[in-house]
């Protein structure tokens, strides 16, 4: 193993297993910036082509792409900072207080893991309905607006983190229950916020199977649910289906690599205590 | 816990009462608390209690989700049994998650011991690896879709330079399967790599010092030693891709639509729940499928809680550390 050869060895497998990782998104780059007639050529084109702003003017023009776009950014960051404060908020009380209940429904909130989201597609659907929310971004960010993995998480983070003669201050101080949050509970929490808020934003961002039941019949649709049915109308203009595509991911790529030494350690962290 | 006594005198003057105020006054005092974790809990009963009592009373109904509901007690159920379709498609779902699960735990083991070795680039590389994990499934299905076309596809076009025959990706019912699992594996190694090289580094170092010093040689220390110190980290990684593996969705409804392509091949529990209830708008026997999904994912998660902790009992809880 600590030979050289076997070094090299090594090296030359990561580098080639990461690039075939890294393929798909060098395809997505090469058909999005080539003609149709480009991808369908045999031999395929493998290079860079010179159509990527004809393509993507041409998915903007087509559907309303700057909508979904836009819906899509809405959703994920309204849902993003509900759930911070909420969560962050239930996980500082059941790590720091101690109440009459509060272990029993501790306990509750950890059962709540087992609900398949199955189960409850149907009659949640059937809310929305009277609510008056299908059709409407509510539908997404509401239910999701506080989550049992979130609470449960960041309150394994806020026992160790935040120490009791902090809040025995604060509470000298005159400081009150909010209060207590705010100025010792939340600038302690900071890390944990960070990688909470990647988790929250990356899923809101990708989530597929809820908005497509609740948009599809809407001019509201994100953009998971608008690139599938881009998909189904041009299907024939390939380029175009991946320009739309690639404008989806990158800037959720780009918000992923600006935290992801955190995320990924945190990841890690997570999987060893479970 | 701090106690706040109520000020001397503060009771009334009458003296039956004065039992009254004072707990009154102790439960109004953990109101913010109770406030502070309310949200959760009256989100959940709204869109997670309630939904999931109502489905059971759903699933003995016949309704288009628009008419009125006909109550048909088990009929919903008895078809489940009879039905072929669902069968099937516990069968899919269960063979993409064999068909995905061995080869992605294989390459992240590999994928993690690479990284455990003292190479350079450390993070570019455990970035890059993870990157699948946080992308859209749906955008990459569309991705996958091309590279998996039978006439201008990429792979077949690679496949073709190697002699090998076109292969019908989206055809085929195999190959479909194949195409599903690909995705699958292109999406969880890198975060199974990850979950597996700390594992890695959290073993001591001073077991790995002791059979060099006896002479072990690499595979056989990765197979004595390694391996099983590893164990827990593995079984979370399975209980985890079992978890998702139920859930598949996604990439056979973007790749193959409603019905899950020719012969169903790819049509996964969850694709067909979907198909049948928001397509088909048959919410009462949606229902019913959703719970017949929750069933088969209590049976095999308890089977396969069974078969990973069998043997090598109490080296488990001794290696956690």
């Amino acid at each position: 193993m600590t030979t050289t050869r076997g070094r090299v060895v090594t090296y030359v497998a990561l580098i080639v297993g990461a690039l075939l990782t890294l393929f798909p998104y060098y395809w997505l780059a090469v058909m999005a910036s080539n003609t149709t007639a480009d991808i369908y050529a045999t031999p395929p084109r493998l290079t860079f082509g010179g159509h990527l702003f004809a393509n993507i003017g041409q998915v903007f023009a087509k559907i309303d792409f700057f909508g979904s776009l836009l819906n899509t950014l809405i959703v994920a960051v309204v849902t993003t900072l509900l759930v911070l404060f909420f969560d962050s908020l239930a996980a500082f009380t059941f790590a720091k207080y101690d109440f009459p209940g509060s272990s029993v429904l501790f306990g509750i909130l950890l059962a709540t893991f087992v609900v398949p989201t199955q189960l409850a597609a149907i009659p949640q659907f059937d809310l929305m309905a009277h609510f008056g929310w299908v059709g409407d971004l509510k539908a997404l960010i509401i239910p999701a607006a506080a989550n049992a993995f979130g609470i449960f998480w960041m309150r394994q983070y806020a026992r160790g983190a935040i120490p009791d003669e902090l809040l025995e201050a604060a509470r000298m101080d005159g400081a009150g229950f909010f209060r207590t949050y705010l100025s010792v509970g939340l600038p302690v929490l900071r890390p944990a916020l960070a990688f909470l808020g990647i988790f929250t934003f990356v899923n809101a961002w990708n989530d597929y199977l809820w908005p497509l039941v609740v948009l599809i019949d809407s001019n509201h649709v994100t953009l998971q649910v608008a690139l599938s049915q881009l998909n189904g109308l041009y299907v024939k203009d390939y380029s175009v289906v991946m320009a739309g595509t690639l404008v989806a991911i990158v800037p959720l790529v780009i918000v992923f690599l600006f935290g992801a030494r955190h995320f990924i350690r945190n990841i890690a962290a997570g999987a060893l205590k479970g | 816990m701090t106690a706040i006594l109520p000020a001397p005198g503060a009771a009334p003057a009458d003296a039956p009462a004065r039992h009254a105020p004072v707990s009154k006054r102790k439960r109004w005092r953990y109101l913010p608390q109770y406030l502070a974790i309310a949200p959760f809990f009256l989100l959940f009963a709204v869109f997670g209690i309630y939904p999931v009592l109502y489905s059971l009373y759903l699933a003995l109904q016949r309704w288009d989700g628009v008419g009125p509901m006909k109550f048909v007690g088990l009929e919903n159920f008895r078809f489940l049994l009879s039905d072929a379709t669902f069968w099937e498609s516990i069968g899919n779902t269960l063979v993409i998650w064999v068909m995905s699960t061995v080869p992605m735990t294989v390459l992240a083991l590999l994928i993690a011991l690479g990284l455990n070795s003292s190479v350079r680039f450390k993070g570019v590389l455990r970035v890059a690896y993870f990157l699948p994990n946080v992308t859209s499934i749906v955008a990459m299905s569309l991705v996958f879709g091309s590279i998996f076309s039978h006439d201008f596809g990429i792979l077949n076009w690679v496949l073709g330079l190697a002699g090998i025959d076109h292969v019908q990706w989206l055809n085929d019912p195999w190959a479909i399967r194949g195409a599903i699992s690909i995705m699958i594996i292109w999406r969880w190694t890198g975060y199974n790599a990850i979950i597996f090289l700390a594992g890695l580094q959290a073993l001591p170092t001073d077991v790995f010092e002791a059979a060099r010093i006896d002479g072990a040689g690499p595979v056989q220390t990765f197979f004595r030693i390694t391996l099983p110190l590893l164990r827990p980290v593995l079984l979370f990684s399975v209980v985890m891709s079992a978890i998702s593996g139920m859930q598949i969705f996604t990439e056979s409804q973007v790749l193959l639509g409603n019905r899950g392509g020719p012969d169903g091949a790819g049509m996964t529990m969850v694709l067909y729940f979907y198909n049948t209830a928001f397509a088909d708008n048959d919410f009462g026997y949606g229902a019913a499928i959703a719970w017949g999904i929750f069933v088969v994912v209590v049976l095999f998660s308890i089977l396969n809680w069974r078969l990973v902790q069998r043997p090598a009992r109490g080296q488990v809880k001794e290696t956690v550390r």
